[in-house]
């Protein structure tokens, strides 16, 4: 059997809400879990009892062949005993030690001169020479978090926890640190479990997401399948984005992105857009539907297509397009009935620039 | 002056402090960390010298280290003299008298330590005895300072508790403030008042020091 990290606990909190979740993360090819889902989703307790700060009512954590916790066993392995690397979201830096100091604190067990190196290559790693001997609170959002991810990573942990790394940060310093987190995450080589509950950093750090909610997983799958086919209504509630496909930017005309997906192009926003490879998220509610051959519009992107699917929900109705690559629409039962909608249809589907978010998708 | 009962004031304040900067760590962690839901019992123990009148403290001290108790009994079996009216027996009252004074500000402090800093350094593989060394320890250095600086100061102007275990033995259990009672009884009014003031310059420049550093000196228990 190959090497992974199995979980199958549950853990209640009293008035609130129980937490079960089973999730198998492959070892041998290091691979980064997301936790996703809205605030109270349990995600945090998950990544604090993989963490071994928190401790499960029932039921098991194993890593490879080290059994982490067992309840009915009685087995407890403590949070130093699990080489884990560990960042809680508000990145917890030692306030009395320096950013040497913090990263090096893990790290007593090396001789100096090891050690010393150990904390050059981080501090090299992570573009922090200079701040040496700077105390956290001098630090600016992004540079603290880098010193924490030092300072998880400075033990060469065989598990990454991440629990929201990026939420502390202001949103250009976020969209700009996520890639750089996932080209470090890549680089690294060590499986990863990140909590989030931002889908545009799901899909930027993710190779599999587990959408979560009020205590229990409710899907695991590619970020892709997640977001384009989730397993439920409280899923597709949870994820929010109707059309998630992957494409390759081709021009970038000052923020102003070309992007092509499966030979269909698309115009969208994305002035820092890294890389070639995104993923290209559309919501069904920003998607306009239009006969073909009417009139010019501000949207900048026209695809026509194929009706393939109608879906009522409600006074609503989603209908799925095939223009080059599945882009769902949310209309009105009424707009169907005047453009006279049916499976097989021609129909032009308008969106624009600003409704196609592209996010970077690094490694 | 009685430069002797101030030496021995001095001396006796001084390893107070030290004793219970020792032994009120742990105590102080316990309290802090503790999740036994009886623990306010302990709580409360450590707390009686603060509203106990000083004599009672010392007589329940004098009996239990005296010559009929099994304490007593093994000290004096042990080291060749009874505990009571020694400077050793009087040590071990001041440390009683003065544990709330040093336990609660060890505690406050303890316990305004962020708990998801102790986590991050378990997580980072330091135990717990090393967490307690490297980083609680740091954090809460001004309530350490405040907890040792009140026993030292608390024990300097002691009356009862030395009164009832020591006696008031010259170079051995005779403090300050018992020698400034002995010079009123005297009708020595100038020589009390020049130990009194003293004492008073002493104990004041040392408050200052505290509140100086903290200004959550008397806060009692930690806020929890």
């Amino acid at each position: 059997m190959a090497a992974a990290l199995t979980v199958d606990c549950r853990k209640t909190f009293p008035g609130r809400f129980t937490t079960a979740a089973q999730l198998v993360l492959p070892l041998d090819h290091p691979r980064v879990l997301i936790l996703f889902g809205p605030s109270g989703s349990g995600k945090t307790t998950l990544l604090r009892c993989l963490a071994g700060l928190e401790w499960p009512d029932e039921g098991r954590i194993q890593f490879g062949s080290t059994t982490w916790i067992d309840v009915a066993a009685n087995i407890r392995l403590s949070p130093q005993a699990r080489r884990i690397g560990y960042m809680p979201q508000d990145y917890a830096l030692f306030p009395t030690h320096t950013v040497t100091g913090n990263i090096e604190y893990g790290l007593s067990d090396l001789p100096t001169a090891a050690r010393r190196e150990r904390v050059h290559e981080l501090l090299a790693l992570l573009q922090l020479q200079g701040l040496e001997q700077a105390k956290p609170a001098q630090l600016s959002g992004g540079q603290q978090q880098r010193v924490a991810l030092a300072r998880a990573i400075a033990r060469r942990p065989q598990l990454l926890l991440l629990d929201e790394p990026l939420s502390a940060l202001d949103a250009p310093t976020r969209s700009r640190l996520s890639g750089e987190l996932r080209a470090l995450l890549t680089q690294l080589h060590i499986p990863a479990v990140v909590v989030t509950h931002d889908w545009a950093e799901a899909l930027t750090l993710g190779d599999t997401i587990a959408v979560m909610n009020a205590g229990q997983v409710l899907q695991v799958g590619s970020p892709q399948e997640v977001f384009s086919r989730p397993a439920n209504a409280e899923v597709a509630q949870i994820v929010g984005i109707e059309t998630v496909v992957q494409g390759l930017v081709v021009a970038n005309d000052n923020g102003l992105a070309t992007v092509s997906v499966n030979g269909t192009t698309l115009k969208g926003l994305g002035a820092d857009v890294s890389g070639s490879a995104v993923y290209v998220c559309i919501r069904a509610e920003d998607v306009l539907l239009e006969q073909a051959g009417s009139g010019i519009t501000s949207a900048r992107n026209h695809l026509s297509g194929l009706v393939t699917e109608i879906l009522p929900q409600g006074v609503l109705v989603t209908v799925t397009v095939d223009c080059g690559f599945s882009l769902r629409a949310m209309i009105t039962r009424g707009a169907r009935e005047d453009l006279g909608l049916e499976r097989g249809s021609t129909v032009v589907a308008a969106i624009k620039a600003g409704a196609v978010h592209l996010v970077p998708r690094s490694g | 002056m009685n430069w002797i009962a101030i030496a021995v004031t001095f001396k006796l304040a001084l390893l107070t402090a030290v004793v219970l900067l020792v032994v009120g760590l742990p105590i102080a962690y316990w309290l802090t960390f503790s999740k036994w839901r009886w623990k306010f019992i302990v709580e409360s123990v450590v707390a009686l010298p603060l509203v106990l009148p000083p004599t009672v403290l010392g007589f329940y001290i004098l009996v239990a280290i005296g010559p009929h108790s099994p304490v007593g009994r093994f000290y004096s079996d042990v080291v060749g003299h009874p505990l009571p009216f020694t400077f050793e027996g009087l040590l071990l009252a001041s440390i009683l008298y003065s544990l709330p004074f040093a336990v609660q500000p060890f505690a406050a402090a303890f316990a305004q330590v962020d708990h998801r800093l102790i986590e991050a350094s378990w997580t980072l593989g330091v135990s717990k005895l090393k967490t307690f060394f490297r980083l609680i320890i740091p954090l809460s250095a001004a309530g350490l300072i405040t907890g040792a600086v009140l026993s030292f100061a608390h024990t300097l102007g002691e009356f009862g508790v030395v009164l009832m275990v020591g006696g008031n033995i010259e170079g051995e259990t005779r403090t300050v403030s018992i020698d400034i009672y002995d010079e009123v009884q005297a009708l020595n009014y100038a020589g009390a008042a020049k130990t009194a003031l003293l004492l008073l310059a002493v104990s004041y420049g040392v408050l200052l020091l505290v509140y100086a550093m903290n200004r959550k000196v008397w806060a009692v228990w930690p806020q929890r």
